[in-house]
């Protein structure tokens, strides 16, 4: 026997678990009218701000958020970054824009992509769109929206990011 | 030493699926149970919170943040979870409080158990070069465990079916148990071996649900103006993880957590205790000393339903509704986490 042992430096243990996932009784009303094209919030009963997508909950408040309204797919960059990197197994290629956007209607931010811009022109504050995919190929995901693109509209301040109302920007720019 | 008290308790009703519900849906409406009971609107009104759960249950890293959800934290709450049984959650609650960092506490514990296949899920809390790797099912370690006591004639079936029937009575008047009826010693003993020699009714249902607890000090206690009992004594033990190393037959753990939370110094009227497998329940009347004078698993404890990750809690909180009710003086309530009761936890619970 040999004295001296290989250093172990590493076992495979590889873990796999199945799971039947459920988003939830809130977020799957959300879902089944993305299905429809349709961007559903929910609003707060205590501090009506609106969520898009809705958790099930106020993270705020801690209640539950029943009420619920249709927004338009407008909406404005609260914040972005370009990546310039490949990510391992996204299929969309560098360099290309995720952006945090907030719907018109909406108090709460989510992630999606940006295009149809250009990269350094983009900016907090800036107007955009939802670029659908054709109506056969939706789901029950965002994913229905391919990207959001630039709208040729005033920049949003800073401090209305996430206030405006779901009649959206053009009305409020004008006033 | 600050005497704790209990304030206010309640759990959802255990279902094998709580269907379309998320983690935070289920949540909710426990805690707003607990905050109607002693009069407040949401977690900004206790000092410190504090929640059980397991990330693996739902299968996403960090899964438990979702939960904090439904606290309405803005702004900011002091607030701490366990990847264990609420129990531990109201361990680290106690000491919060005894440390003077907090007059009150609020804690939860919640698991939806039906997305997975529990029994494998739980196999990935063994060791992991030795036992993960060898999928090893909780209920197959509570099978081997079974085998021992049954070899070692320290147990027969028909006392195992004795818990089983017993169960399933005292849950009829529960109203959040999962299975309730009646069913005999030979009723059981009739059904078919599942994992040998367990039958399925030997083993906990697979659970979904929450439960929600809060506690404070006694000034706090009178301050709201509720009913309450005092926790005297609380202590956990754990054993190794090597399955092959620990005598399967006792709860080491237990006796010396018992001993050291105090269950002797006075008669126990109520015990519920943490046993996900008849036999266990055994195991544990024994290391904690009780005798014909405590009336055990009232509710019919997990054999009626386990919500995993609130089990625990939900037993310290069996207890404290039945000494506010005036049913019981005093009582102990046991919780259980790791295979074939590794590690355990003991409350006693007094009348104010």
């Amino acid at each position: 026997m040999a004295d001296q042992q290989d250093t172990i430096t590493g076992i495979d243990v590889p873990v796999y678990l199945k799971y039947n996932f459920t988003a939830g009784a809130g977020p799957a009303r959300f879902l089944s009218q993305v299905k429809n094209g349709k961007l559903t919030g929910q609003r707060c009963p205590r501090c009506q701000q609106v969520y898009i997508p809705p958790r099930g909950s106020c993270a705020a408040c801690g209640v539950a958020t029943e009420e619920e309204l249709v927004l338009p797919d407008k909406a404005t960059v609260q914040s972005f970054t370009i990546v310039s990197i490949p990510i391992p197994n996204n299929p969309i290629k560098p360099p290309y824009i995720i952006a945090n956007l907030v719907l018109d209607g909406a108090n709460i931010s989510f992630i999606h992509l940006m295009s149809e811009c250009v990269n350094e022109d983009v900016r907090i504050g800036q107007r955009v769109q939802a670029v659908w995919k054709p109506e056969e190929e939706w789901d029950y995901s965002m994913d229905n929206i391919r990207y959001f693109k630039p709208l040729d509209e005033p920049d949003v301040p800073v401090a209305q990011i996430g206030k405006l109302p779901v009649s959206g920007w053009e009305g409020m720019s004008d006033a | 030493m600050r005497d704790i008290a209990i304030v206010a308790y309640h759990q959802s009703r255990a279902v094998a699926d709580a269907g379309a519900c998320n983690e935070v849906e289920m949540i909710m409406p426990v805690l707003n149970e607990v905050y109607g009971q002693v009069g407040i609107n949401n977690a900004q009104d206790v000092d410190f919170v504090c929640s059980g759960s397991c990330d693996y249950m739902q299968g996403a890293a960090f899964a438990f943040v979702a939960g904090v959800d439904a606290l309405g934290a803005v702004p900011p709450i002091k607030e701490s979870h366990v990847e264990m049984d609420a129990a531990w959650a109201l361990y680290e609650s106690i000491l919060k409080i005894r440390m003077g960092s907090a007059e009150s506490a609020l804690i939860y514990g919640f698991g939806k158990s039906s997305p997975g296949e529990l029994p494998i899920v739980l196999s990935q809390q063994l060791d992991p070069y030795y036992l993960a790797p060898q999928w090893i099912d909780t209920v197959s370690l509570a099978a081997m465990q079974a085998r021992l006591l049954l070899e070692q004639g320290v147990i027969t079936e028909r006392d195992m079916a004795a818990v089983v029937s017993r169960s399933r009575r005292n849950a009829r008047q529960n109203p959040n148990a999962q299975l309730a009826g009646d069913i005999s010693v030979d009723d059981v003993l009739a059904e078919e071996t599942y994992l040998s020699p367990l039958r399925r009714v030997d083993c906990c249902p697979v659970s979904d649900g929450a439960a929600a607890m809060i506690i404070c000090t006694e000034d706090k206690a009178r301050e709201w103006g509720v009913p309450y009992a005092l926790i005297r004594g609380i202590d956990h033990r754990i054993e190794t993880h090597h399955i092959g190393m620990r005598d399967l037959t006792d709860s080491a753990s237990t006796r010396l957590a018992a001993e050291r939370a105090g269950v002797g110094d006075g008669p126990v009227d109520v015990a519920e205790l943490y046993a996900p497998f008849s036999h266990q329940e055994l195991i544990l009347a024994r290391a904690l000393g009780l005798g014909e004078q405590t009336d055990i698993n009232p509710s019919g404890g997990v054999l009626a339903g386990n919500l995993m990750m609130a089990s625990g809690l939900a037993r310290v909180g069996e207890v404290f509704n039945r000494i506010v009710a005036g049913e019981a003086q005093r009582g102990v309530a046991h919780a259980t986490s790791g295979p074939c009761l590794q590690h355990n936890l003991v409350t006693v619970v007094e009348k104010a």
